[in-house]
Order: structure tokens, then sequence, then C-alpha cells
């Protein structure tokens, strides 16, 4: 994929786009960009609140089940499969857009549904995350009392162990910032509603695929900025993996 | 040849030099090897500061590693997947000269958030000093109620 470009010539006559891309394509960018900032600013955001913070839980320990596993302590293993998935997701939907150069329907169809189901995957990890952080509850002092508290936009059972505590063999602690739950879920909440947009998008584009309409425009443009879109999804998950789950 | 073949490629009239498309995925896969290994690496540094409980430098450390292993990761997927780095010299800097907003943003405020925690430090009694068990009926010491 090179493009010859002669030396010294002049993309400001004039007459065509000096950015040599089409319109829509210009459009997505910009827009990614602008979207760029507003994941920018929900995670930088939540780096401000978390380090003005004396305590902050551990993410080894908040994020450590994993399906049908019980209660083994798995720490970070269901959210690197969460990021395997995503970047083969990725990988299928630059495969769609590399038959799309090719103007080869049905590799487009075959890579499209890979990339769709990929999504669902994803989206379904997510929805089992969430349930298990919600209703996984933990044992909390609250006011001279133990109680058992999930983690939600209000509340959060992973402060500081109170010494010596026990409650039905499991260690007692206070409770922890509520920031942690209002930004974990707001912004992996948003991401994911990003994730949700992006299936739709592809399965769109899986139906216009299979009606021909890319065939009879003469290109597949339109399976490029669908994939722009997507892989900035899988690029916001890099930071959002960073941010809450590793560091 | 060249010439109909570019026609069967341009979508638009402002696109002055069409891609030639790459003749296989050999590009492709590389990178998902390339980014599967920087998560590997990534995790493997999560997990150890976890398993040997660093602190203080060490630990800044480490988390800066797998910062810096997330910024490989985004440069892989942004010039290779989304073909950024096939574009013109004119686009490249349209969308990333943008992004340098973020040196600023990410400084200036987490230099805030530590600040607060500075002040919190300073003004704020111990935690553990509000929340230790108390009777069920006692006020808080200094509540308004």
């Amino acid at each position: 994929m090179s493009t010859h470009v002669p030396a010294g010539y002049k993309w400001w006559t004039g007459g065509k786009s000096p950015y040599n891309v089409s319109y829509g394509k210009l459009m997505m960018w910009l827009f990614l960009l602008s979207d760029t900032f507003t994941f920018g600013a929900l995670l930088i955001s939540y780096g401000t609140i978390r380090v003005s913070q004396p305590y902050w839980p551990d993410p080894n320990h908040v994020y450590n089940a994993f399906p049908l596993m019980g209660h083994a302590d798995l720490p970070l293993a269901f959210v690197s499969l969460m990021t395997f998935i995503l970047i083969m997701s990725s990988v299928t939907m630059v495969l769609a857009v590399h038959e799309g150069h090719k103007r080869n329907r049905a590799g487009v169809e075959k890579w499209l549904l890979w990339t769709i189901l990929g999504g669902f995957m994803f989206l379904g990890c997510q929805a089992w995350e969430w349930t298990h952080l919600i209703t996984g509850s933990h044992p909390v002092l609250i006011d001279g009392v133990v109680k058992e508290i999930g983690t939600t936009i209000s509340m959060n059972p992973f402060g500081p162990a109170v010494p010596g505590l026990m409650h039905d063999g499991h260690q007692v602690t206070v409770p922890g910032p509520i920031g942690f739950g209002s930004f974990f879920f707001g912004i992996t909440g948003f991401h994911g509603f990003h994730v949700f947009s992006g299936v739709m998008l592809n399965i769109l584009m899986y139906f216009w695929t299979r009606g021909g309409r890319f065939d009879r425009l003469g290109h597949y443009e339109m399976i490029e900025k669908v994939g722009l879109y997507w892989h900035f999804v899988d690029l916001v998950w890099v930071f959002v993996f960073l941010c809450f789950y590793l560091i | 040849m060249e010439h109909e073949h570019q026609q069967a490629i341009a979508s638009s009239p402002e696109i002055t030099f069409a891609h030639e498309p790459a003749p296989n995925t050999k590009r492709i896969w590389k990178t998902f090897w390339i980014l599967l290994v920087l998560t590997i690496a990534e995790l493997a540094l999560g997990l150890s500061h976890y398993i040997f409980h660093m602190e203080g430098w060490l630990l800044l450390f480490v988390k800066g590693g797998m910062i810096i292993l997330s910024l490989c990761k985004a440069v892989y997927i942004v010039s290779i997947f989304m073909h950024l780095g096939d574009e013109i010299r004119n686009m490249k800097l349209t969308i990333l000269v943008p992004l340098l907003l973020f040196i600023w943003f990410v400084t200036a405020f987490l230099w805030d958030g530590v600040a607060w925690k500075n002040l919190r430090n300073k003004f704020d009694r111990p935690s553990t000093e509000q929340v230790a068990p108390a009777a069920h009926d006692a006020q808080k010491p200094g509540g308004l109620d």
C-alpha cells in the first residue's frame, strides 16, 4: 500500500483534497479525533481523582474472577481474554477492509461476520463482568455495622482492611473511594456503547455488502470508514485496559 | 492497466494518488503478533507488581513501562490497522498534531490531583479515625447534627 507522489507536488492549489482522502474519510478521522478528546477527558478526570485519594483499590485484587471458576483468585485473566477478543476482531476487520480493496464480496462478508461475532463476544464478557462486580458483595464496616455491599456507582467495598475484623471467614474492610465505581462503570460503559454502535454499523455493512451496494458503487470505501471506527474502539480499549486494570 | 486499476480504487475525485491494494495479508498478521506480544508483556508487568508487592520508584518504573507498551500498541493500531502510516504528510499531521495537547492535559490535571492529595494529607483527619466502630446512636465528633 504505497502512494507514489512526485517530489514537490503542490497540494494546496485547489480542486482536490490536500489530504488525498475523500470527504467522508476525512470526516470520520476528524470525528475520531474529537472522540479521542472525549475519552481523554474522561480518563484524565479519572486519573486526577485517583491520584488525589490517599487510598485506591488494587485492580489485581478487584478483577480476579473468571466465569465458572468460582472463587478462584485469577487476577486479570478475564480482562486478558476480553483484550484478546477485541484485538482479534480488529484483525478480522482489517482483513475485511483488505478484501474490500480487492473488491472480493464473499471475503468482505466472511470477515465482517467474524468481526460482528467478536464484538458480541466482547459485549457479553463486559455484561458478565459488570454483573459480577455489582452482585458480588463483600463485608464492609459502615457506621460501626458490617454490611455486605457490591461495587456500584455509589458504593465501593474495596477499601483498606480493618485489622483483625473478620466476617464469615472474609476480611472486613472500610468503604473504598466512591469514584472507583463511578469512573469504572462510566468509562467502560461509554466504551461498551461505542462497541455496540460499531457492531450495529458492521451488521449494516454486512447487509449492504450482501445486497451488492458496493459492487454497484464500484468501491468498498464505506467498509474502510466503519473499519476506522472499529479500530478506534480497539484503540480506546488499549488505554481503558491500561488505566483501569494494569496501573 | 495501471491507470484502469487506479480508476477502480479511487472512490472520489478528491483523491489524486490512489493507494495500491496490498498484495497479501502478511503485514496484518505481523502486526497482530506484535500486538499480542506487547499485551502479554503488559500483563507480565501488571502481575509482577501484584506478586512482588513493589513500592516507590520501582512501582513507578513498572507503571511507566506499561504506559510505554500501551503507546506502542496505539502506534501500531493507528499506523497499520487504520492505515494512517500510508496517508500523505498533510493528513498525518492534521490528525497527530492536535494530540500534542494531551501532554499538557495529562501533566496539568495529574499535578492538580497530587496537590489535592497533599492538602488532604495535611488537613484531613486519618480516615480510620472517622470510621472506627462506634455505638449505634453515638454522634460523630465534630458533626453538625
